[in-house]
């Protein structure tokens, strides 16, 4: 529920937030203007920095042509797929150890060593494993994105308040029901804001993958681009990339908006 | 006093004892062989220095922590594990964040099973017997401090159990809300009559709210050291109660007993601190 207070406050909020949404977007526009005023006076030379009314013009192109969607939709699989799959992962890991002295305890050095490596070394071996198609890419996402949930849900299971934990047991909870009504809630604050972080891996596991080897992706579109030094098409593809990472951390906002109405920070937070 | 075997509760030789920080170090010993019994719908408080073992009792008595020695006798019956006919209201807020005043209050007939729409309407029910009919859907974080206690008592007392239990639970309320509370409390005992066991470091407030009052020594080895029945005329007011002779009378004689001990504490953390 949303209290009418809180959705005041909000409208209070917005009102304010206005002058500095304007001053965003002038930030973004002034910075696109010194692109363009140092390449086209030569400072910078557009064969390595492009032209962004070029850029721009290439985005506008593959997505009227339509000949972004097939390589979009592969990234955005790839990037939801091992998002979801690795923050389940994460939450189940995370819950699991949390909750088991014994596993954390005689897992914990071989955690710390697998958080420590250099995981996107992995990609090669993934497209051994599972080949050039998207399975590869998800798999290298869902190594970034698993460590991150499972650090924060693995946290949020030890930092349970015990007042509450007791009285929650008082109040004749068992085993089970703690975890549903005291572990899960309590780690699903840590988890959101794991996800933020988490979302953008998630997307750079797609994009690496598909960089190093594939058929098809936004990450491949940039390839090829690379490969014939077509730099207004490599930062076209970095523009779309950065919109759509910014589309998903905002559906990750609503979303936690939504579940997390009782967090007096979600209630406060704009991010 | 009632004899242990009718008392609703009682503790019969409790110690405990904390291990002491290397192998073979001396323990630190917070209770020492303290046995107390709370009767069938007496209201008993427990009244202590800061620091004495108060919590550390009450925890025994829930089954929170198993004590190193004696026993707890709940109806009679030795005790182990939680004590299921006990409910605990607990110094700091207890409440579940994430769940708003009726769900926190409805906690523990879902645990127990009821039907979610026979616990709503039961939860609604208690929500305005502490008078917060129409806040059952805030959340801890939008309700003040009496109010979270508020649903902290409705959330134990929706589970109608026989003892209760109550460690300092309104040590964090201003006075004016304090005083509204303890006489809530104090009607909502006297329409049910549940045993329950008090602790408070105020002695003011445990004169005004109960039957008989045991104290305890300071820290370590805590025992009781006096027991005070309190013959003071109900229904009572907590404010007005405590302007009556009999009510100052009886405080100048338990704090005389009491003070002794407060000053050995105060000297303890002296040293220190």
């Amino acid at each position: 529920m949303r209290s009418a207070s809180a959705s005041d406050k909000t409208a209070v909020r917005r009102g304010r937030r206005t002058p500095l949404f304007v001053w965003r977007v002038l930030l973004l526009v002034g910075a696109f203007a010194a692109w363009y005023a140092l390449t086209s006076l030569g400072v910078l030379p557009a064969f390595f920095f492009g032209r962004p009314l070029v850029v721009l013009g290439r985005v506008w192109d593959w997505f009227s042509s339509g000949k972004i969607y097939p390589h979009l939709a592969v990234t955005l699989v790839e990037t939801v797929l091992a998002f979801a799959i690795g923050t389940l992962l994460g939450v189940a890991a995370g819950l699991w150890l949390g909750l088991s002295p014994t596993a954390s305890a005689l897992l914990d050095p071989y955690i710390k060593a697998a958080n420590a490596m250099p995981r996107v070394i992995l990609a090669p071996i993934f497209a051994v494993w599972f080949g050039l198609g998207i399975a590869s890419k998800v798999a290298l996402g869902i190594t970034l994105v698993f460590f991150i949930v499972f650090f924060n849900v693995f946290q949020g299971v030890r930092e349970v308040s015990p007042v509450v934990l007791a009285s929650v047991r008082m109040l004749g909870a068992t085993r089970r029901q703690l975890l549903r009504h005291v572990y899960l809630p309590s780690a699903t604050s840590w988890v959101f804001s794991s996800l933020h972080i988490s979302v953008g891996m998630a997307f750079v596991g797609a994009v690496v993958g598909e960089y190093l080897g594939s058929a098809a992706g936004v990450g491949y579109l940039i390839l090829q681009a690379e490969g014939t030094f077509d730099i207004d098409s490599v930062f076209a593809g970095i523009l779309v990339l950065t919109a759509f990472a910014l589309l998903l951390d905002f559906a990750v906002t609503r979303a936690e908006r939504h579940l997390l109405t009782w967090h007096p920070r979600a209630a406060a937070d704009e991010r | 006093m009632t004899p242990a075997t009718a008392a609703v509760l009682a503790l019969d030789g409790i110690g405990v004892e904390w291990p002491g920080s290397a192998p073979g170090a001396p323990g630190y010993v917070a209770v020492e062989d303290v046995s107390l019994s709370v009767g069938r719908g007496e209201f008993l408080s427990v009244v202590g220095p800061t620091g004495c073992g108060k919590s550390t009792l009450l925890n025994v008595a829930a089954g929170l922590l198993a004590p190193s020695s004696g026993a707890v006798l709940v109806a009679g019956e030795r005790l182990s594990g939680l004590n299921r006919r006990a409910g605990y209201l607990f110094q700091a807020d207890a409440l579940m964040p994430w769940r708003n005043a009726r769900e926190n209050v409805e906690a523990g007939l879902i645990f127990a099973g009821v039907e979610p729409e026979q616990a709503h309407r039961r939860a609604d029910e208690w929500l305005r017997r502490v008078g917060l009919s129409g806040f059952g859907d805030r959340y801890p974080h939008q309700l003040s401090g009496g109010m979270r206690k508020r649903v902290a008592l409705a959330q134990v007392l929706i589970l109608e159990p026989e003892i209760l239990l109550m460690d300092e639970p309104f040590a964090a309320l201003d006075v004016q809300t304090r005083q509204l509370m303890e006489n809530e409390l104090l009607e909502l005992w006297s329409a049910e009559r549940r045993s329950v066991v008090f602790i408070t470091h105020d002695l003011e407030e445990a004169i005004s709210l109960s039957d008989r009052i045991v104290l305890l020594s300071a820290a370590p080895r805590t025992r009781p050291i006096g027991e005070f029945p309190i013959d003071l005329p109900r229904p009572r007011d907590v404010a007005e109660i405590r302007l009556t002779p009999r009510f100052l009378e009886l405080h100048g004689r338990i704090w005389a007993a009491l003070r002794a001990e407060v000053l050995k504490a105060y000297a303890v953390s002296q040293r220190l601190g």
